[in-house]
């Protein structure tokens, strides 16, 4: 029996520049393709703001009723916090553990398996040029809540460098352990009750349902060691608190190992879950 | 001595399904003992395809034709066995291999479903790393050869399923494949459109001299396309060979076509009279009984012309289909 046993390699261009023109491509697919959305997407983001804008008449009103500041933390603190919330929350918005679930049910994983890339990287790419929809449509809304709140922002020019990196590290993190989690969808069809346990740990210990020095100092504490707050807490505060600069370092290279981590784990994960796949649905 | 594109050696897939009874006492049992069922979809098949051949790959609904496929093109683990395409082997995924094949789906929307097909080539060619010098021009060259000059600028949702179907196709191709699988391409399709894709598979095949493992339930889909065809049925291969041998295998009868001097006479006691059309009647015979018929019916009756013919194709496929699972 005769086998064609060699086989030259695929004739490419750099493997980096190749990777870069994927990621650019992909994510100009995804403007594309939310611009023709832009009505609903911002209808989407008008719902969201609905939640920050509850937490921030909540503890203005407590502010107010304390003197003007709660542990420290002013009204004007309050509406900075929220304003930045909404966009760390709208850059948190990735290819979720329960899109696998459907990608799995539906067959549209059998699309993405005969690509030869990891669909990691085309969800990253295609999330994030979706963000760059998000922040263009994110601006008018966020001045529109300036004049409404009056916040106390003032950052200084390292803090809104850090705070450009930061909210994209906070995109990577998110997205390493959504899809890491997402995982699990191979193994069982209802991975939905675990989702929600994961999601209520995230807005405890993240800083979304309110800011880290507002929660009792052992949940700062376990919250130190978990990935939420630096996804969430950390890149707020990068622009609204007042870190030094090592701090915004440190806060930067902490994204950067759970980025890491939440990668192995997802790499891992891939590695099993794979040869679990049963491709169904076409 | 011509190489293989796809080796198939021993392959198989065992599903494992949960199964219970309908009703609650049986869910309430099931949470305690889940039962599963061993469903063996691919069952230690072995063939294999030359490069450049163009091979159907048969079998009613169920019977592992696309679990071989997916299996083929690196979609699922094998339980057991081995497949190797072009020397790699499927399950490992390597990006190598993934960039050599493809695998279109009929039922299968593979394009970005809001924008024009164009945009969805555009990244193919980012994910298969074509060099924008050699895409443009191939490109253009599927599309027209596929006749969508106009369909490609439109988002694909407002496309007809003809028309999806063949935009799908050049989103298939762009990366040159060296083998092809093609999993009923022309489900859904009309004659034309059938027509159309299959002429264009053949070209593509001459043209590239790409491998193809084609299943389809149109039986002009194989003949158009296919000298060999491998039967799975049960997920076991029932036949692999010529597609022209299939009838010698299944078919226990032929028909004779038979035109007499004396037109409607009646020749119920050659055989079954399956219909009379004019002069011409044709009548159903025992194979083995063929050649004695024939004598019969020559010195017998005042015969002007006669025939005999295999059955056709799809009641040979019929046949087939309707064997039981062998033991």
């Amino acid at each position: 029996m005769s086998v064609v046993p060699e086989v030259a390699p695929v004739r490419e261009a750099g493997r980096f520049r190749s990777m870069v023109d994927l990621y650019v491509t992909t994510a100009r697919t995804a403007v594309s393709q939310q611009f023709q959305y832009r009505t609903a997407n911002y209808f989407y983001m008008f719902g969201m703001v609905a939640e920050p804008v509850i937490y921030l008449v909540v503890w203005t009103t407590i502010a107010d009723q304390q003197g003007g500041s709660v542990n420290g933390l002013t009204a004007g603190y309050f509406a900075a916090y929220y304003i930045v919330w909404t966009l760390v929350r709208n850059m948190n918005i990735v290819f979720g553990a329960p899109f696998w679930e459907h990608r799995i049910r539906e067959g549209d994983l059998n699309r993405d398996l005969l690509r030869p890339v990891l669909p990691l990287h085309y969800d990253i790419a295609y999330f994030a040029g979706w963000k760059v929809v998000v922040i263009v449509l994110w601006i008018p809304l966020a001045i529109a809540l300036s004049f409404l709140f009056d916040p106390a922002l003032s950052p200084n020019a390292q803090q809104v460098a850090a705070f450009a990196i930061a909210i994209w590290g906070a995109y990577l993190i998110r997205t390493m352990f959504q899809e890491a989690l997402g995982m699990l969808c191979f193994w069982t069809t209802r991975g939905a009750a675990i989702f929600d346990l994961w999601m209520t740990l995230e807005l405890l210990l993240s800083g979304r349902l309110v800011p880290l020095p507002l929660m009792p100092d052992w949940v700062q504490e376990i919250s130190r060691f978990l990935p939420f707050q630096w996804a969430f807490y950390f890149p707020i505060e990068t622009l609204v608190g007042d870190y030094s600069n090592a701090e915004l370092v440190r806060g930067l290279l902490a994204q950067l190992l759970w980025i890491l981590i939440g990668l192995a784990i997802f790499r891992v994960a891939w590695r099993f879950a794979i040869r679990k796949y049963s491709a169904v649905g076409g | 001595m011509s190489e293989h594109a796809v080796v198939v050696d021993r392959l198989e897939k065992v599903f494992q399904v949960p199964e219970r009874d309908p009703g609650l006492v049986a869910a309430t049992k099931g949470l305690f003992r889940r039962k599963t069922r061993e469903v063996r979809a691919v069952d230690a098949i072995s063939f294999t395809v030359d490069q450049g051949e163009v091979v159907g790959f048969l079998g009613p609904n169920g019977a592992g034709k696309t679990t071989t496929l997916k299996m083929l093109s690196g979609l699922l683990y094998p339980s057991g066995g081995e497949g190797r395409v072009l020397g790699f082997v499927p399950a490992r995924r390597q990006r190598e291999f993934l960039s050599r094949i493809t695998l279109v789906m009929g039922n299968r929307n593979q394009l970005q479903w809001d924008l024009p097909a164009l945009d969805s080539y555009e990244l193919n060619r980012a994910i298969y790393r074509i060099p924008r010098e050699e895409f443009a021009p191939l490109r253009d060259e599927l599309v027209e050869l596929l006749d969508i000059g106009d369909l490609v600028r439109k988002p694909v949702r407002q496309l007809s399923l003809g028309e999806r179907m063949k935009a799908e196709i050049v989103g298939a191709l762009l990366h040159k494949p060296q083998v092809l699988f093609l999993d009923e391409p022309t489900i859904g399709l009309d004659v034309t459109m059938q027509k159309r894709i299959r002429e264009f598979v053949a070209d593509y095949n001459a043209r590239y001299g790409a491998t193809v493992l084609l299943t389809s339930h149109y039986m002009a889909d194989v003949e158009a396309l296919c000298k060999r065809v491998v039967v799975i049925h049960h997920g076991r291969i029932l036949y692999d060979g010529p597609l022209a041998g299939l009838a010698d295998q299944f078919a226990a009868y032929k028909t004779i076509g038979v035109a007499l001097e004396n037109g409607g006479a009646d020749l119920s006691r050659y055989g079954e009279v399956l219909h009379t059309e004019g002069d011409w009647i044709t009548l159903r015979v025992p194979k083995a009984e063929t050649s004695s018929v024939t004598a019969r019916l020559l010195t017998e009756e005042q015969v002007l012309d006669l025939n005999v013919e295999d059955p056709p194709i799809e009641d040979v496929i019929e046949l087939v289909f309707a064997q039981e699972r062998p033991e």
